[in-house]
């Protein structure tokens, strides 16, 4: 009986697995098509990379999303969850004010966040452009980032931050000594979200966005229009590197454990 | 410990000009026209009016919210199952399955739909079912990894007490796992729920130009038109009914926890 359960979750995941692979592999078939169409596949051929390489509005909408990602991770992780530890210490009110205040953008749709911006933007006559497009990024990112530290917060216990400071720690030590660690996993997870968020965000990025700068979303959008097999290439080429960059990161802390444990048994 | 304090200060001043400032800007613009060289601005509850005294703004509302429901339901149906399924496996197979289900969400969100228009393409279903097999695809993976931690977090030996105490499985997942589970449900719905409301290139991808939602409108009226004191009337419109139904999911989860 349990047998048979166990075989039929395993056939429910590899059925889901199924449904979140497919387009996957659909584009990076299809980017080798040697015609057009995105129904048949008629030969292979390299002609839709060549285009994407040749494309350079293309591969510039590639560096900036890339950039703008791992800036605002980095900045939103840090800001968020130092902002989360200093929340946790407050009192009652500043608690609600600053849960409420970050619910709006998480709550708001993606939209009216970015009409807002849009509008506070060219209220102030700042010209939007790549620190427009960075800065909205961050303002976006905090809130998530602060979502997920928040909770491992909670489950920590007060009485080991206090027993540190008692031990001799200053502040900055018991935060960075004995708080980071226990909250790591939320802050770990914080990031993923943000840069996940970030990478693949249109919708803000499409409102507060200057002319000349596009992030890979707002760049499909611009194409697709018409049928362009070169963003299947531009696809796969995505699909590879952020493949390549979860092995490396998953593997390294491995190898490294590894390695330690070689270390102490020799 | 009270010095951590001092470290929300700046954010308070960062929030108020980066949050909450450009939401009264946009509730500015809605309640007034748009003025001119000549005739100064003020303000008007017109595009209000104009909203709700034409039947198709509500019958694109109304589309809006239902696709975002339907949606929200199926994602929890099928990823509950899945997170639930995943939280039981080994602690290694856990973290490989958790990365597979990531993956994809890291590869552009446009990108994927681009791909489901292609492989649509010649399939023989309504536009709608199109819409919504997009927009399941892209929101599953944020519920299943909510609701999978909330799971994980969760103290097995719980389950194990409840058993002792007489429950057979189904009475302790539904007494204990499932009650435990629920804020990550509802954070689910929150990642699931609000995109999808105000998603509009899904619909515009795949449904073809037949399928206008609430986010298309707002487009339109900011990029095409130019009115963005209607537009602004619509997302303000918008905002509210969502926050009106976040209202009632988070009371829900209120009250679960004060039981």
């Amino acid at each position: 009986m349990n047998k048979k359960r166990s075989s039929l979750s395993k056939f429910y995941l590899v059925l889901v697995m199924a449904f979140f692979y497919l387009p996957i592999i659909y584009v990076v078939l299809f980017s080798f098509n040697s015609s057009r169409s995105l129904s048949n596949f008629t030969g292979f051929s390299l002609q839709w990379y060549q285009k994407m390489f040749a494309t350079r509005a293309m591969m510039e909408s590639i560096y900036y999303s890339v950039l703008i990602a791992v800036i605002a991770t980095l900045v939103s992780t840090v800001a968020g969850t130092i902002v989360a530890i200093g929340l946790s210490k407050s009192s009652h009110l500043i608690r609600q004010v600053v849960t409420q205040v970050n619910n709006l953008p998480m709550l708001n749709p993606d939209i009216v966040t970015a009409i807002g911006l849009m509008l506070f933007f060219s209220t102030l006559n700042i010209p939007t452009g790549f620190g427009t497009l960075l800065l909205a990024h961050i303002i976006f990112c905090i809130p998530y980032v602060m979502l997920s530290v928040t909770p491992k917060l909670r489950q920590l216990d007060d009485n080991v931050a206090e027993a540190a400071l008692d031990l001799g720690c200053t502040p900055f030590q018991a935060l960075y000594k004995v708080i980071i660690p226990q909250i790591k996993e939320g802050i770990v997870s914080g990031a993923l979200v943000a840069f996940t968020m970030s990478f693949d965000d249109f919708v803000i990025s499409y409102f507060t966005t200057g002319p000349g700068i596009n992030n890979i979303s707002t760049y499909v959008y611009a194409t697709t229009k018409r049928i362009n097999p070169s963003v299947n290439a531009l696809s796969t080429l995505i699909v590879i590197v952020i493949t390549l960059v979860l092995i490396f990161s998953n593997l390294l802390p491995l190898i490294r454990a590894r390695r330690n444990k070689n270390e102490e048994t020799a | 410990m009270k010095s951590f304090r001092r470290l929300v200060y700046p954010y308070l001043v960062w929030a108020g000009i980066l949050i909450v400032l450009p939401m009264l800007i946009i509730i500015f613009y809605a309640f007034s026209d748009q003025g001119n060289s000549v005739i100064p601005v003020k303000l008007t509850l017109d595009n209000f009016v104009r909203f709700f005294s034409d039947p198709i703004f509500i019958e694109v509302l109304g589309r809006s919210l239902k696709l975002a429901l339907i949606t929200t339901i199926i994602c929890i149906l099928l990823g509950y199952p899945a997170a639930y399924i995943i939280a039981r496996m080994k602690p290694d197979s856990q973290s490989l399955i958790v990365l597979l289900v990531t993956l994809p969400q890291l590869i552009n969100m446009l990108v994927r739909t681009y791909a489901w228009r292609g492989i649509l393409l010649n399939v023989d279903i309504s536009p709608e079912i199109k819409v919504y097999i997009g927009m399941v695809y892209n929101f599953l993976p944020y519920m299943i990894l909510q609701i999978y931690t909330s799971l994980s977090k969760m103290d097995p030996s719980l389950v194990t007490a409840a058993y002792d105490l007489g429950c057979n499985e189904r009475l302790a997942f539904l007494k204990v796992t499932l009650p435990l589970s629920v804020p990550g449900i509802i954070s689910g719905i929150t990642l699931v729920f609000l995109p999808a409301v105000s998603s509009f290139f899904i619909p515009k991808l795949l449904g073809g130009g037949s399928y206008v939602l609430v986010g298309n409108l707002i487009e339109n009226y900011f990029v095409t038109t130019g009115d963005w004191n209607f537009g602004s009337a619509i997302s303000l419109i918008m905002a509210l009914v969502i926050l009106i139904s976040m209202y009632f999911t988070r009371k829900f989860d209120y009250d679960k926890e004060a039981v």
